[in-house]
């Protein structure tokens, strides 16, 4: 017997919604009632201020310059670091020869690289893309690596006694047992690209939500400062939401476990 | 000309140490078309090493596996193989795609090996389940899924490496029924390697018992002149049960203590 259909969404989201709800409750009563400042503006004037900037489009600017150098980045950069991570957790001479590079540079964070990259590549689309692609790559090659190697050797033995040649193998038995890990490493490096992306339009940028950011402090635009802040954490929720949706819809079955 | 010759194989390996492993010694075994040979022995013995030779997974130090006149070098359809664990199975695949994996690595057309997987899998009695994924199915069953997806490519034999000794009491006895029914339908020669005495003289149309190990080998082989289903609390069946007991006893022992 099924839940009647309103009950059902109740039990999937309403725990959700409540959770939100409070959320900006929360903020309202500390903004009005606790701290009562300029300073720290209640949701209801952020949400003005929001609908202003979406009306005069300098809101959609902003996300959609910053939306976009994420996408770029961490598009190139997944697809530069899953053959790479495929081909070092399959072959060890390849391992020995890149993990030189992967455990070197990738305890150089992609903020402390900002400076290198703006030098390099100028304050435009240039560094910002560099520094996603350099905060997506290691993550997504080290958990495609990790992936390849954690295949239970008795997979590959039964492909091997049932006929498969080596390039099977690795298209019909390595690639799909690995899809799992490599989908974590991209959510896991979407989540670097934020912090990435925010630090380097800080620094240097036209435009992008962290250009925002800083034009706030610099004319004293705190609620513009808020409505950065919303739509940095709501587009975060957002993307994380599609790759958890993905991973649970899409390769739920590619589940590590089997 | 036997179907499988082991001679005087040899397998040593290097331990963390360095020093020489010597799992099994002087290993010869005969294997004749269509028999059902189980490999029994305490464990530790090197049973698994005998198997993933023969499957074609590791090579011998020393010493020759021929199958057919020609030596094995490495794994082959020729031989299927059934893994003890479920590990081997692919979790993103259906159980009628699992049946079909070699097949499809053969090329052969859709509906043609759909349709043999589906006799397969109708063979050991997964009918109805082919759309699950492994890790919706029973211990069991992912078993018979192993089986299916071995005997469906043909194999001129069927290894198999204690496929039931993860499964419990009741589930292992059914599925010994199952396999017993399954090898008369095909007359597959099969390679079978269990520690359980009672497995083996359930199943095995001869015995070969293995000495403990290292450097193990084989103490002797039995005949087992029983015919169709086996009943355990018949007498012959006892005399058997008796006499490879008294073979194997004190190779128990020494396992024992040697661990």
């Amino acid at each position: 017997m099924t839940a009647p259909p309103v009950r059902r969404v109740w039990n999937q989201y309403g725990g959700y919604a409540l959770g939100f709800v409070s959320l900006f409750v929360v903020w309202h009563l500390a903004s009005v009632y606790l701290v009562g400042s300029v300073l720290f503006p209640p949701p209801t004037l952020v949400f003005k201020k929001g609908v202003v900037l979406v009306r005069n489009g300098v809101l959609f600017e902003h996300l959609w310059a910053s939306a976009q150098r994420i996408l770029a980045g961490f598009i190139a950069g997944s697809l530069l670091g899953i053959p790479i991570g495929l081909a070092m957790g399959s072959f060890r001479p390849v391992r020995k020869v890149l993990e030189p590079y992967t455990e070197f540079l990738r305890f150089i964070p992609s903020v402390a690289m900002i400076t290198v990259a703006v030098i390099w590549f100028g304050i435009g689309e240039g560094s910002k893309i560099f520094l996603i692609i350099y905060t997506t790559i290691f993550i997504v090659i080290l958990n495609t690596a990790a992936g390849v190697s954690a295949i239970a050797p008795n997979k590959i033995r039964a492909a091997q006694a049932l006929g498969a040649t080596r390039g099977q193998i690795f298209l019909h038995v390595a690639l799909p047992a690995t899809v799992p890990y490599i989908l974590t490493g991209m959510r896991l490096a979407m989540g670097n690209s934020f912090t990435t992306i925010v630090a380097a339009e800080l620094i240097a940028a036209n435009e992008g939500l962290g250009k925002m950011l800083w034009d706030g402090r610099m004319f004293m635009l705190v609620d513009d400062i808020f409505v950065s802040l919303v739509c940095l954490g709501l587009l975060g929720f957002a993307v994380d939401r599609l790759f958890r949706w993905s991973i649970y819809t899409f390769a739920g079955k590619y589940s590590p476990a089997t | 000309m036997p179907l499988v010759s082991f001679s005087d194989v040899q397998k040593s390996y290097r331990s963390l140490q360095g020093a020489d492993y010597v799992a099994v010694e002087h290993f010869s075994v005969e294997i004749e078309s269509g028999e059902f040979f189980c490999l029994l022995g305490p464990s530790g013995c090197g049973k698994t090493t005998v198997l993933k030779m023969l499957a074609g997974f590791e090579q011998p130090t020393s010493g020759q596996i021929l199958m057919e006149g020609r030596p094995v070098t490495g794994a082959s359809r020729d031989r299927g193989v059934v893994f003890q664990g479920d590990d081997s199975l692919y979790g993103w695949l259906s159980a009628v795609e699992n049946v079909e994996f070699g097949l499809r690595m053969q090329g052969i057309a859709r509906a043609e090996r759909r349709e043999r997987a589906m006799r397969f899998l109708d063979l050991v009695g997964l009918n109805g389940q082919q759309q699950k994924f492994p890790a919706e199915l029973s211990g069991g069953m992912k078993q018979r899924i192993q089986i299916a997806r071995a005997l469906v490519n043909e194999p001129k034999m069927l290894l198999m490496d204690e496929p039931f000794a993860a499964l419990d009491a009741q589930t292992r006895s059914l599925m010994q029924e199952e396999l017993a029914r399954i090898w008369r339908a095909t007359r597959t020669t099969v390679f079978f390697i269990t520690h359980d005495i009672d497995e083996a003289v359930t199943l095995g149309t001869r015995i070969g018992v293995m000495r403990a190990g290292p450097r193990s080998q084989v103490k002797g082989v039995l005949e087992v002149a029983l015919n169709g289903a086996r009943d355990r609390t018949d007498d012959v069946f006892l005399g058997y049960y008796k006499q490879v007991y008294e073979m194997i006893r004190d190779e128990v022992a020494k396992s024992i203590a040697h661990a």
